[in-house]
């Protein structure tokens, strides 16, 4: 392997996965979807609700080994992974939540997780206590604490009002650069994936495959306002010209 | 408060009856505090309740921890669920007389023979109540306890167990009651000492004050663990949940 870490990009390749309907027919969700991510990068996944984008995640992520296909993972491939809904243990506190999933990190390390994601006064808090925004911040702490070589991020933002859903993606966007973790993000709205990625990827209605892949040259920080209108737009006539 | 003005209300309504009814079939209750004080005093009394306390406690750990294995295991398990429900449903339907007159006839009129017996009595409840815990499960927390790479011990801890805690909680409170109910005929039975021993003695006797002196202590007792052990217990398991006094 590579030190550079060419070597430990995550390389996914699905022929196809299938669903099957309480009905017994089968529903193709994903069909010929390949994409790559150099480590240390962020990519996002944007495409229409129901298109798949959970499915591939929980694929990625080895949840659901019943497809036709290869992925390969980062090197170690120790994962963290924020659902589209915050999953915390109700009958476990803040701090309890994150300690039980990443059992090797020190309570400094813990302490320091909460202070970064704003949540130290809620640390002994139980989930039920706490507002969705919250929840969803304490879910991104618990998939940081173990440390992963790969982080999946499912939707993290949706459901928040703006102000906060800026606030959130700000401090991941911050988080990206400060701890280079290869990052998958899914998001149906592409300013935000334009906003938090190195990469972007397209893709089409269900069954999902990739439509477009876009390289953000100046990612986050340093995207100015209007490069990424620019981007958004090249995007919007790649989604055009594929349907 | 309310607990204690009705049990007032129930002991004055016993005081009313045994003032209208021959003393041999009703004894008021100054008559039944008297003889349990000298029960007391023999010592009798004290051994009796330890003794039948001793088989509660041995047949429900018993029932509790095999029924709690059988029935997570059928919940989880469709195999195991459908080769091991004809036999729950069997034992189910099973008189507790006809169990523990087998058990006494198999194994002898043993200590070890009583207490499966009581404990195969309690045994199918414990498995359906705890069978309907695993199967209500949450499936995304465990699909979050997959991708978080939790080890067999954590997920029995902090997954499993408190998802089952109010199952557990509803067999272990319908199961001592019935255990001790049914302890006290296994004594009857085929035992030489225990509550439900005396109470036979005091049936041939027609001795109704040694009767209700050796059942209201027990019932007294039970109602002790269930409001110091096993209600704390309760309360103390669902501290996480929002309004729970
Ligand atoms: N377990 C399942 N059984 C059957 N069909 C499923 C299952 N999970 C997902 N599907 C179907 O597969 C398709 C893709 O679902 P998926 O959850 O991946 O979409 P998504 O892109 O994440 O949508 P959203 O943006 O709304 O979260 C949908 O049509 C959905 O109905
Ligand atoms: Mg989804």
């Amino acid at each position: 392997m590579s030190p550079a870490g060419g070597a430990a990009s995550l390389n996914v390749a699905i022929a196809h996965k299938d669903h099957l309907r309480a009905s017994g027919e089968p529903l193709r969700a994903l069909e010929d979807l390949r994409l790559t991510l150099p480590a240390g990068q962020a990519g996002a996944v944007v495409g229409p609700s129901g298109c798949g984008k959970t499915t591939l995640l929980r694929l990625i992520a080895g949840l659901d080994r019943d497809y036709v296909g290869h992925i390969a993972l980062p090197a170690h491939g120790r994962l963290g992974m924020v659902f589209q809904e915050p999953r915390l243990l109700p009958w476990r506190s803040v701090a309890d939540n994150i300690a039980i999933a990443a059992p090797e990190a020190s309570s400094p390390e813990i302490a320091a997780l909460l202070d970064d994601l704003a949540l130290t006064e809620h640390a002994t808090h139980f989930p039920g206590e706490l507002s969705l925004g919250l929840a969803r911040r304490a879910a991104l702490a618990r998939a940081l604490a173990v440390k992963p070589d790969l982080l999946l991020l499912d939707e993290p933002l949706v459901s928040l009002d703006a102000a906060l859903a800026r606030g959130l993606r700000d401090k991941i966007a911050a988080l990206i650069d400060e701890k280079r973790i290869t990052t998958l993000i899914v998001t149906h709205d592409l300013a935000e994936a334009i906003a938090l990625a190195d990469r972007v990827f397209l893709l089409s209605p269900r069954p999902a495959r990739i439509v477009a892949t876009l390289d953000i040259p100046a990612p986050r920080a340093r995207l100015t306002k209007a490069s990424g209108l620019a981007l958004e737009t090249q995007a919007r006539e790649a989604l055009l010209r594929s349907q | 408060m309310i607990r204690v003005a009705s049990l007032a209300a129930l002991l004055a309504l016993w005081q009313i009856g045994a003032v209208f009814s021959d003393p041999r079939r009703l004894p008021g209750p100054l008559a039944v505090f008297e003889t349990i004080l000298a029960e007391a005093a023999s010592g009798a009394l004290f051994s009796n309740l330890a003794i039948t306390l001793a088989r509660v406690a041995a047949s429900f750990a018993l029932a509790m921890s095999l029924g709690t294995a059988i029935g997570y295991l059928m919940g989880r398990n469709r195999l195991a669920d459908r080769l091991l429900d004809p036999w729950l449903v069997a034992l189910l339907n099973l008189p507790a007389l006809v169990v523990i007159v087998l058990a006494y006839v198999w194994a002898g009129l043993t200590e070890i023979a009583a207490i499966s017996a009581v404990a195969l009595n309690k045994l199918p409840n414990a498995v359906v109540v705890i069978r309907e815990g695993a199967r209500a499960l949450d499936p995304q927390l465990q699909e979050m306890a997959e991708a978080f790479r939790f080890p067999p011990g954590a997920r029995m801890r902090h997954l499993v167990l408190p998802q089952l805690a109010p199952y557990l909680a509803a067999a272990t409170r319908s199961g001592l009651s019935l255990v001790w109910k049914v302890v006290l005929v296994v004594e009857l039975l085929g035992r030489s000492n225990g509550v439900g021993f005396e109470i036979n003695m005091a049936f041939q006797l027609f001795d109704m004050k040694l009767l209700l002196a050796y059942a209201l202590p027990f019932v007294a007792l039970m109602l002790g663990v269930e409001t110091l052990l096993v209600q704390p217990l309760e309360r103390y398991v669902a501290r996480w949940r929002r309004g729970v006094a």
